[in-house]
C-alpha cells in the first residue's frame, strides 16, 4: 500500500469515528413481544435516515414496568424513551414525568391516531404517549366444533350463549375444551380478564365514594358465573392459565373458544405455529345485554420521560416508529398480517388490510371499547380492565390472588369476594381515599 | 466402629443417588433439549423429549438479536470482581471472628446473617437514589460493590467456619516465630483454608452470577449482564420458549462448565470439617 493510499485510509477512518463520535445515541426501554421486536430489526433504517443510533433495552413486561417505573420516580435518566401503556400513561403524564407530544409534525397525522387509543393515552386532552400498537379482547372460535355442536356465533353474544356453546364443544375424551380464558393471578392477566368480564355484569371496582364494590350483586353473578362455566367446559388448572397457557392449548386444538387479546388473532391464524389455522372465527366479547362489552382496551406506546437531555432526538424516534410510512415499510417487507395494529385509522381504510381476516373484528372491538365509560352505573375512574389510579396495581394483585384461589376451589366465591372487598378498602382508606 | 457395607445396598446408594442427581439436573436439560426444538415442538402436549427436528434457528435467532458477548463479559466481570473484593474483606474480618473473638462477635455473626433476610425490594429506591446521586447506574463498579455487599455476610460465615477448624496453636507458633499479622493470614493461615476459600469464591462467584434482582434494576445499556439477556427473551404474551431456552443454555453453560471442572473442590471445600 502506497503511502497516499494509507493516508487516505487513515482521513477516511478518522472521519468515520469523527462522525460516530458525534452521533447522538438514545436508549429505549420496550417490552418483548413479536412486533416490538420487528421494530428493532428496522432500527437500521432509522439510523441511517437520521444518523441517530439506537440502543435498545428489552425486558419482559413485568420487570419493564419495574424498572422504568423505579427510573422515572427516581429521575434516575437511564432511558430516553420509555414503552408503557394505557394505565400508567395518564398518571405519569398528571405528575409532570412525561413531556407532552403535542407538537409533532402534520406529515405524523396525529389525528389518524384511533380516538380511543389517543384518549386513552392523553391527560386532560395532551397526548403523553403515542400508541406503537393497541388491542381490545374479542372472540377467538374454533368455526368447525362450533358447526359440529350445531351452533352459530353471533357477532355479539351474550354470556350466556357462550355458556351453552361452551358446554356444547367440549369433549372431555379428545381433550377438547369449549372455553379457554384467563384465572392466573395478577393485575395484567386474569385480574383484568375478570374486571373487563365484571364491567358487562354490572360491576365496578369502586362507587362514586371509592368505596370497594365487591360486596354486591353484580360481583357474585360474575364469579359465580365465571366459575361455574370454567369448571363445566374449562381446561384442568385453569386457575394458573394466562396468555401464553390458553394460546398454547388453543394453537394446538384444545380450545372450543377463547376470549384474549386481539393481537392473539395473528398467532393462532398463523399456519406455522398453529394446527386449527385454517377454522378460525372471531366475535365481540360477549355482554349480559346491559349495554356493556366484556372488552378491555390496552396499548403499548412510546413516551418520553421528563428530564431527558435527547428529548428531540427521542421525539424524531416515536414520528417514526409509529408512523404511517412504519406501517407500510412492515407491509412491504412482511406483509399486512404483520403490522402493528389498533393504532391508527387510516390502517382500518387500507383495502390491503381489510382482507387481513381479523382486522374489521379487531377495530369494531376497539370502537367499543370506551375506558372513559367503562361500567353500567356511574364510577369514579377512567380505565376498562384497570382503574387508572396508582394504589391500582398492587391491590388489583392481591385481589386476583384471591379469585385465583376461588377458581382453584381453595375457598369458596363468598370468602374471596369478602377479602377482596375488605383488602382494598384498607386499602383505599390507607391511601386517604 | 466400622459397618460392613453389602453389595446390594453399594448398588441401591448408587442407584438412588443417580436417580436424584438425574431428578435435579433434568430441568436443565429440558432447557438444552428445548432450545434445539421449533416454538411449534416446544410447546407441544404431550411434550416431545428427543424425536424431533433438532434445529440451531434458536440460537442464530438469538446470536442475530442481542450481543452475547457483552453480557458474558458484563457477567465475568460483575461476578468476578465480586467475589474477589468480597474475599479481601472477608478474610481478615473471618480472622478476626475466629482467632480474637469479642463478647459481641456471635451477634455480629448473627446480624450479618440476619441482613439476607432482608426483601430486596425493601431497599431497592434508596440503592437507586444511591446511584444516581453517584453516577453509578448501569455501571460495572456499582454491580460490582452490590454484589460484594450483598454476599459478603455468607463469604465472612463460610471463612468463619473454616477458619474455626484450624488450631489457633498453628497461628500461635507463628507468631512465636516472629510473623506478623499480615503474615500470619497470608503465609499461614491462607494456605491451610485454601480448600475452604476456593469453595467459598466459587459459590460466591455462582451465586454473582446467578443473582437477578440488582443486576436487572440497575443495569441497563453498558452493564447488563446475562440475567438481563435471559431477560429479554421472557415474554407473557407470546410462545418464544425455544428462543428462552436457547438464550438460558447459553447464559448457564459457563457456569456449568465451571461448575463441572471444579466439583473436586467444591465439594472438598463445603464437606470441610464435616468429618473429624
Amino acid at each position: 500500500m502506497s503511502t497516499k493510499t494509507a493516508l487516505r485510509a487513515a482521513t477516511a477512518i478518522a472521519l468515520i469515528a469523527g462522525g460516530a463520535a458525534q452521533a447522538e445515541t438514545i436508549t429505549i426501554a420496550t417490552v418483548n413481544n413479536g412486533d416490538m421486536i420487528r421494530m428493532q430489526g428496522y432500527t437500521d433504517q432509522f439510523t441511517a435516515a437520521t444518523g441517530i443510533e439506537v440502543e435498545w433495552v428489552t425486558l419482559e413486561e413485568n420487570v419493564l414496568r419495574q424498572r422504568v417505573t423505579t427510573d422515572i420516580t427516581t429521575k434516575g435518566g437511564q432511558f430516553d424513551i420509555m414503552t408503557i401503556g394505557m394505565y400508567e400513561t395518564p398518571i405519569w403524564g398528571a405528575n409532570g414525568w412525561l413531556v407532552a407530544l403535542d407538537d409533532m409534525s402534520a406529515e405524523y397525522d396525529v389525528d389518524d391516531i384511533l380516538p380511543a387509543m389517543a384518549g386513552g393515552l392523553s391527560h386532560e386532552g395532551t397526548l403523553y404517549a403515542a400508541p406503537f400498537y393497541g388491542e381490545s379482547s374479542m372472540i377467538m372460535y374454533r368455526t368447525d366444533l362450533m358447526e359440529k355442536a350445531g351452533m352459530d356465533m353471533p357477532d355479539s353474544p351474550t354470556w350466556e350463549f357462550i355458556r351453552e356453546a361452551a358446554a356444547a364443544m367440549t369433549d372431555r375424551d379428545n381433550e377438547i375444551n369449549g372455553i379457554c380464558l384467563r384465572g392466573k393471578a395478577g393485575w395484567g392477566e386474569g385480574g383484568a380478564f375478570i374486571t373487563a368480564m365484571s364491567n358487562s355484569f354490572g360491576a365496578q371496582w369502586f362507587d362514586m365514594d371509592w368505596r370497594a364494590t365487591f360486596d354486591q350483586e353484580p360481583w357474585l353473578n360474575t364469579l359465580t358465573f365465571f366459575k361455574g362455566m370454567m369448571d363445566e367446559s374449562g381446561p384442568a388448572g385453569y386457575a394458573t392459565n394466562g396468555f401464553n397457557e390458553n394460546l398454547s392449548l388453543f394453537q394446538q386444538g384444545k380450545c372450543g373458544m377463547w376470549i384474549d387479546a386481539t393481537v392473539a388473532a395473528s398467532f393462532v391464524t398463523n399456519p406455522n405455529d398453529s394446527t386449527v389455522a385454517d377454522s378460525v372465527g372471531f366475535a365481540l366479547a360477549p355482554n349480559t345485554g346491559l349495554g356493556k362489552n366484556s372488552n378491555w382496551l390496552w396499548a403499548w406506546a412510546l413516551a418520553v420521560p421528563a428530564g431527558t437531555q435527547k428529548e428531540a432526538e427521542a421525539k424524531q424516534f416515536i414520528e417514526w416508529a409509529t408512523s404511517k410510512d412504519y406501517i407500510e415499510l412492515v407491509a412491504a417487507a412482511e406483509g399486512w398480517a404483520n403490522v402493528p395494529p389498533g393504532a391508527r385509522t387510516s390502517l382500518y381504510e387500507n383495502p390491503e388490510y381489510q382482507k387481513v381476516p381479523f382486522a374489521q373484528m379487531t377495530l369494531d372491538s376497539i370502537l367499543s371499547a370506551d375506558p372513559t365509560n367503562s361500567t353500567v352505573n356511574e364510577s369514579p375512574y377512567v380505565g376498562i380492565q384497570f382503574a387508572a389510579i396508582p394504589e391500582f396495581a398492587g391491590i388489583a394483585t392481591e385481589v386476583s390472588q384471591e379469585f385465583s384461589a376461588a377458581y382453584a376451589g381453595q375457598q369458596t366465591v363468598e370468602e374471596a369476594l369478602a377479602k377482596a372487598q375488605a383488602l382494598t378498602n384498607d386499602a383505599m382508606e390507607a391511601a386517604g381515599y | 466402629m466400622a459397618r460392613s457395607v453389602t453389595t446390594r445396598r453399594k448398588m441401591i446408594n448408587t442407584a438412588l443417588a443417580w436417580g436424584i442427581g438425574l431428578l435435579i439436573f433434568f430441568p436443565i436439560l429440558w432447557t438444552i433439549l428445548t432450545s434445539f426444538k421449533t416454538e411449534a415442538q416446544a410447546i407441544a402436549n404431550p411434550p416431545i423429549f428427543l424425536n424431533f427436528d433438532w434445529t440451531l434457528e434458536n440460537y442464530a435467532v438469538v446470536q442475530e438479536r442481542s450481543d452475547y458477548m457483552k453480557f458474558l463479559w458484563n457477567s465475568v466481570i460483575i461476578a468476578g470482581g465480586s467475589t474477589i473484593l468480597g474475599i479481601i474483606i472477608a478474610v481478615p474480618a473471618a480472622w478476626s471472628m475466629a482467632f480474637v473473638p469479642s463478647k459481641a462477635t456471635k451477634d455480629i455473626l448473627l446480624w450479618m446473617l440476619s441482613t439476607k433476610m432482608l426483601p430486596a425490594v425493601g431497599v431497592l429506591y434508596p440503592i437507586y437514589l444511591l446511584f444516581v446521586e453517584l453516577g453509578l447506574l448501569d455501571s460495572r463498579a456499582g454491580l460490582v460493590i452490590v454484589m460484594m455487599l450483598i454476599n459478603l455476610p455468607i463469604i465472612v460465615w463460610m471463612l468463619y467456619t473454616y477458619f474455626k477448624e484450624i488450631p489457633g496453636e498453628i497461628l500461635e507458633a507463628a507468631r512465636m516465630d516472629g510473623a506478623e499479622l499480615k503474615e500470619e493470614i497470608l503465609y499461614v493461615l491462607t494456605p491451610m483454608a485454601v480448600p475452604g476459600i476456593a469453595s467459598t469464591i466459587l459459590l460466591n462467584f455462582i451465586l454473582a452470577w446467578n443473582e437477578a434482582f440488582w443486576t436487572l434494576n440497575l443495569t441497563a445499556v453498558d452493564a447488563a449482564p446475562l440475567t438481563a439477556f435471559i431477560a429479554s427473551y421472557s415474554s407473557p404474551e407470546g410462545l418464544f420458549y425455544a428462543k428462552l431456552s436457547a438464550a438460558s443454555t447459553m447464559a448457564i453453560a459457563p457456569i456449568l462448565i465451571l461448575g463441572w471442572f471444579s466439583q473436586k473442590q467444591l465439594v472438598r471445600g463445603l464437606t470441610f470439617g464435616a468429618v473429624k
